[in-house]
C-alpha cells in the first residue's frame, strides 16, 4: 500500500503539473481554516499512513504524513514519551503531515521546542512530482541545507509532505499547575523573571486576571519550584491545558464568527489594549486576541512589528484581506524564488500562503 | 591577483590596514582547522561596519569576485578555505556584544564574538549560552551559526539552530536581510532555520540574537566503566529508556582513554573497554534524584565500576579527559584525522567492529570518542603524513567509515559541516534530485554562486566522476542540466 500510495501521489502531482491544475493538499482537514482561501482539486494524504519506525531508546519516530496524530501520541505514550511541541489537533482526524505543514504548537513550545526544533527529517513530493528526502533519522545532521525545517509551516507550498522523522522526549515524571491572581503586566513580568531562573517551567497562560504556570520534571524539582513560587495548585490542570491547546477553552469558544488574531511578540512586550480581549501564552510570547469593532488591523500590525513579531488572522472572518503579516520586499522575493525551486508552476496549495502569490 | 579596478574600489571602502594583498599578509588565511587543504586568496578584507560589508559585497557582485566569509577559522571541514580567485571577508573585527536583555534572556552579538565570551558576559545574570563546541574558547558565533555547531550538551539543550532567535546578514547583492526575530516565530518560511548551517553560501552574517538559558545550580557526572563497548552502548539506551535526558552523555573506547590518561590523568579506568560520562544538572534536589536513577540504570546495565563526582573539582577532572581527547591523540601520533558521522545508536556495535577490522586492514590505529546520547561518532584515525601512502590510506579508511554511517541510516556529518572535506560522501548520502534542489536554493539567494563557492554541496559532475551518483532506473534525471 505504501510504495503504491507514494507512487500514486507522484503520478498525480506530475499530471497536475503537466496540466497546470492546482492541488489542494488535505490530511484530516482539521486545519482548513488556516491560511489563505483553498483552491484546486483535493489531494488526500490520508491513505499514506502508518508508523514506519519507532525506536524509543533512540528517541526517534518516523511516520507517514497521513498518520493520525492521535495514533502517534498513543503509541508514544505507551513508551513513556511524547510529541513535546504539543500540536493542536483541532479535530480527531488531525494528521502528522498537517501538524508539520502548519507548524502549529501548543503550550509546551517555549520550554520544549517548536515543531521545527523537533523535526529531524522530511520526505516530500515536490511540485514536479518528484519524491525527495531531506534530513534523516538522527539527532545531529548538518549535511546539506536544512530543507526539513524549511518545510515546517510552509503550508504545503514547497511540497506534499509524505514522511516525517521526529525527536521524541520522555513524558514528565511529575506535573503540577499553580495559579495566581495578577494584572496582565505583572503576569508578563513574572513569567519572564521565572524564565531566567532554573525552574522546570513547561507552560504559562494568562487570561481574565489569572496566571497559570505548569511545572514539569522530577518530583523533587517540581515540589521545590511549587514551594518557591507559591500560588494555588489547580487540580483540573490537565483539562485546562488541553482546552488551551485545542481552543475549546471558553475564551476561544466565545470567538464565534469573529476573527481570532494570533500575535507573536517579544515575550517581554508590555500588555497593550489593542481593542480586543487577549489570552497570553508562551511566557508572554504568544497573544491571542478576539477581533472587535475597535481593532484596526493596520495599527495592530504596526504595534506587533514594533514588538519584534508578527500578526496572523488565525481563524474566522473572510479571507479577502491579508491573513499573514506582509514581508519586506527582499524577503518576499526570496520566498517567491524558493517556492519556484520546489513548485515551479505553483500548483501546490495555490493561494494558501498569501505572501507568495 | 585582484583586478586593479576591484582593488581600487575596495581601497575606497576600507582603510589601508583593512585590505591585505601581500602574500605574507594573506598567508595566515590560507586554511582553517582542516589544514590539509590550503589556498591563498587574492585579498583579505577586514571590515568593521555593516555598511562596509554591504559595499564590499556590492563590489564583488558587480565584478563577479568570489567571497569567502571567515570567523575564527576553526572549521574542521574547510568551510573557510579561500578561493584563489576571490577574497576572504574576515568578521574578526565584529566582536562587540551589542545588547543583553536580562528579562527577555537574549543577547545581540556581532558575528566575531567568541562562543564562550557570551556565556562569560552574561554569567553575572545567572544566564549562559548553551551550545558548547569543543573549540568554544576560540570559535566565533558567526561561524557557529554558519555551521550549526553542536557540543557535548546538545542532547538536552540543542544545537545552534535551537538557540538562535535572529540572524541579520547581507546578501551577495548587498541587500540587508533579517531572518527570525525577537518573537517565538516569524511570518513566512523558516529562513532562519535554512540559514543556520548554510556554511556561508547564502549570506554574510553581521549580527546574531542568541537565546540565553538560566544556569543550572549544580551539575554532577558519573564515570562508568564497561568491559565491552556493546554493553556500554546498551547502557546508553537503558538510560534513555528510563526517561532520563542527561545533560551530557559521552563514550570513549580504550584507545581513547589510554591516550588521554597519559596526557591529563583524568583518573579513567584503563582496563575498561569503554567508559561513559553521564552528567545531570539542575537544582540540588533534581540532581540528587536523577543521579540515583542513573546509578541504578548503569549498575543494571552491567557497569563494572561507577564513580560519581564528589565536587566540582572532580567533575571537571572527569570531563578534562573527554575535552582533551583530540589534543591527547595529537600527542601520541604525528597526525590524526577526525571523522564526524552520526549513526542510530543501535548500530554502534556494528560500526565499531567494522572500524576495528579496518584499523587492522589499513594498518592505522583509531581511537573513538562518541557523543553517545545523540549518536555523533568521532573516530580519530592516527597516521604519519611523512610516511608515504599513509595520507591516502587514512582518507580511504575515513571514506569507508562515512559510507558505513550512511548505510546504517546515519549521516556523513553530525556537526563539523561538509565544507570541502565531505563533498564526495555527500554524493552517497543524497541523490541527484536532492543535490539539484540544494543548488537551486543556493541560486535563489546567490544567482552567480559567489558566496563560498564550491563548498557544502557537490556538483553533479563531481558525483558522476566518482561513480557515486544515485541513478534511478539506469537514467540520470535532468540530463540537460549543466554539471557545474
Amino acid at each position: 500500500m505504501t510504495a503504491t500510495t507514494l507512487e500514486a501521489l507522484c503520478a498525480r502531482v506530475r499530471d497536475a503539473a503537466a496540466t497546470n491544475t492546482a492541488l489542494r493538499i488535505r490530511g484530516g482537514g482539521t486545519k482548513d481554516f488556516y491560511g489563505g482561501a483553498l483552491e484546486g482539486e483535493v489531494l488526500a494524504t490520508t491513505d499514506h499512513a502508518g508508523i514506519v519506525d519507532y525506536e524509543p531508546t533512540e528517541l526517534v519516530l518516523t511516520a507517514r504524513a497521513g498518520t493520525p496524530l492521535a495514533t502517534i501520541e498513543s503509541e508514544m505514550r505507551a513508551h513513556g514519551q511524547m510529541l513535546a511541541f504539543e500540536p493542536p489537533h483541532f479535530g480527531a482526524a488531525a494528521t502528522l503531515g498537517g501538524a508539520v505543514a502548519t507548524g502549529l504548537a501548543g503550550p509546551r513550545r517555549p520550554y520544549a521546542g517548536a515543531v521545527r526544533d523537533l523535526v529531524l527529517g522530511v520526505s516530500i513530493v515536490d511540485g514536479t512530482g518528484e519524491a525527495l528526502s531531506f534530513g534523516g533519522r538522527v539527532m545531529k545532521n548538518v549535511a546539506g541545507f536544512d530543507v526539513s525545517r524549511l518545510m515546517v509551516g510552509a503550508l504545503g507550498t514547497l511540497g506534499v509532505i509524505t514522511e516525517v522523522s521526529l525527536k521524541c522526549l520522555p513524558l514528565p515524571k511529575h506535573e503540577v499547575t499553580v495559579a495566581f491572581a495578577l494584572s496582565a503586566d505583572e503576569a508578563i513580568r513574572r513569567v519572564n523573571e521565572w524564565g531566567g531562573q532554573p525552574l522546570p517551567l513547561s507552560a504559562t497562560a494568562y487570561h481574565d486576571g489569572q496566571l497559570r504556570v505548569r511545572l514539569s520534571g522530577a518530583q523533587p524539582a517540581v515540589d521545590a519550584a511549587v514551594r518557591k513560587l507559591g500560588g494555588d495548585a489547580d487540580p483540573a490542570a490537565d483539562a485546562f491545558w488541553t482546552a488551551v491547546r485545542e481552543h475549546t477553552h471558553p475564551f476561544f469558544a466565545a470567538v464565534g464568527e469573529r476573527v481570532l488574531w494570533r500575535l507573536t511578540v517579544r515575550p517581554t512586550a508590555p500588555f497593550t489594549d489593542l481593542g480586543g480581549e487577549q489570552f497570553i501564552e508562551w511566557g508572554g510570547g504568544l497573544r491571542w486576541m478576539v477581533d472587535s469593532d475597535r481593532v484596526d488591523a493596520g495599527k495592530l500590525r504596526t504595534w506587533v512589528a514594533a514588538q519584534g513579531g508578527h500578526a496572523t488572522r488565525f481563524r474566522g472572518g473572510t479571507c479577502s484581506g491579508d491573513v499573514f503579516h506582509p514581508l519586506p520586499a527582499v524577503l518576499a522575493r526570496l520566498h517567491a524564488r524558493l517556492a519556484t525551486v520546489f513548485d515551479p508552476r505553483g500548483i501546490l496549495n495555490r493561494g494558501r500562503f498569501v505572501p507568495l502569490r | 591577483m585582484l583586478d586593479t579596478a576591484v582593488h581600487a574600489e575596495l581601497a575606497a571602502i576600507l582603510p589601508a590596514a583593512s585590505l591585505l594583498t601581500a602574500v605574507e599578509d594573506v598567508k595566515p588565511y590560507e586554511c582553517d582547522g582542516l589544514t590539509v587543504y590550503r589556498a591563498l586568496p587574492a585579498a583579505v578584507v577586514l571590515p568593521e561596519t555593516e555598511a562596509q560589508v554591504v559595499a564590499i559585497l556590492k563590489t564583488c557582485h558587480a565584478a563577479k569576485v568570489p567571497v569567502v566569509a571567515r570567523g575564527a577559522g576553526t572549521s574542521l571541514s574547510g568551510g573557510a578555505l579561500p578561493d584563489p580567485n576571490g577574497i576572504v571577508l574576515s568578521l574578526a573585527r565584529f566582536k562587540r556584544i551589542l545588547a543583553v536583555d536580562a528579562l527577555a534572556r537574549t543577547a545581540v552579538v556581532q558575528p566575531g564574538v567568541r562562543n564562550l565570551a557570551i556565556s562569560e558576559a552574561v554569567a553575572p545574570l545567572g544566564l549562559y549560552y548553551a551550545p558548547d563546541p569543543s573549540s568554544q574558547i576560540a570559535c566565533s558565533i558567526g561561524g557557529n551559526v554558519a555551521e550549526n555547531a553542536g557540543g557535548v550538551h546538545c542532547l538536552k539543550y540543542g544545537l545552534t539552530v535551537h538557540n538562535v532567535l535572529r540572524v541579520r546578514g547581507v546578501l551577495i547583492t548587498g541587500e540587508v536581510v533579517e531572518f527570525g526575530g525577537d518573537a517565538p516565530d516569524s511570518a513566512g518560511y523558516d529562513l532562519l532555520a535554512l540559514s543556520i548551517g548554510s556554511e556561508g553560501l547564502l549570506a554574510v552574517i553581521t549580527e546574531v540574537t542568541v537565546r540565553l538559558l538560566p544556569k543550572p545550580q549544580v551539575a554532577q557526572v558519573a564515570l562508568a566503566a564497561f568491559d565491552a563497548v556493546e554493553t556500554a552502548g546498551a547502557a546508553v539506551g537503558a538510560i534513555i529508556a528510563a526517561g532520563i535526558i542527561p545533560a551530557g552523555l559521552e563514550m570513549m573506547d580504550q584507545p581513547a582513554t589510554r591516550a588521554v590518561e597519559e596526557f591529563v590523568h583524568a583518573d579513567y579506568p584503563l582496563d575498561a573497554a569503554a567508559v561513559l560520562l553521564v552528567e545531570t544538572d539542575g537544582t540540588t534536589d533534581e540532581v540528587a534524584a536523577e543521579m540515583a536513577e542513573i546509578r541504578q540504570v548503569l549498575t543494571a546495565a552491567g557497569a563494572t565500576s561507577i564513580r560519581v563526582s564528589r565536587d566540582e573539582a572532580q567533575r571537571l577532572l572527569f570531563w578534562s579527559g573527554r575535552k582533551a581527547a583530540f589534543p591527547a591523540v595529537g600527542r601520541i601520533s604525528p597526525d590524526y584525522y577526525c571523522m564526524d558521522g552520526t549513526i542510530p545508536r543501535k548500530a554502534l556495535p556494528r560500526v565499531l567492529q567494522a572500524i576495528a577490522q579496518w584499523s587492522v586492514e589499513y594498518g592505522l590505529a583509531c581511537a573513538n570518542v562518541f557523543h553517545a546520547g545523540d549518536g555523533n561518532l568521532h573516530p580519530l584515525i592516527l597516521f604519519d603524513a611523512n610516511k608515504p601512502g599513509e595520507i591516502e590510506r587514512t582518507i580511504a579508511f575515513g571514506d569507508r567509515i562515512l559510507e558505513l554511517c550512511i548505510e546504517v541510516g546515519g549521516t556523513v556529518t553530525g556537526e563539523h559541516g561538509v565544507g570541502v572535506e565531505k563533498l564526495s560522501p555527500m554524493c552517497r548520502q543524497f541523490g541527484a534530485a536532492e543535490l539539484t534542489r540544494f543548488h537551486a536554493i543556493k541560486e535563489a539567494f546567490d544567482e552567480l554562486r559567489l558566496l563560498n563557492p564550491g563548498k557544502a554541496v557537490p556538483t553533479l559532475h563531481r558525483c558522476a566522476e566518482l561513480g557515486r551518483m544515485h541513478v534511478h532506473h539506469g537514467e540520470l534525471r535532468f540530463p540537460d542540466l549543466p554539471r557545474f
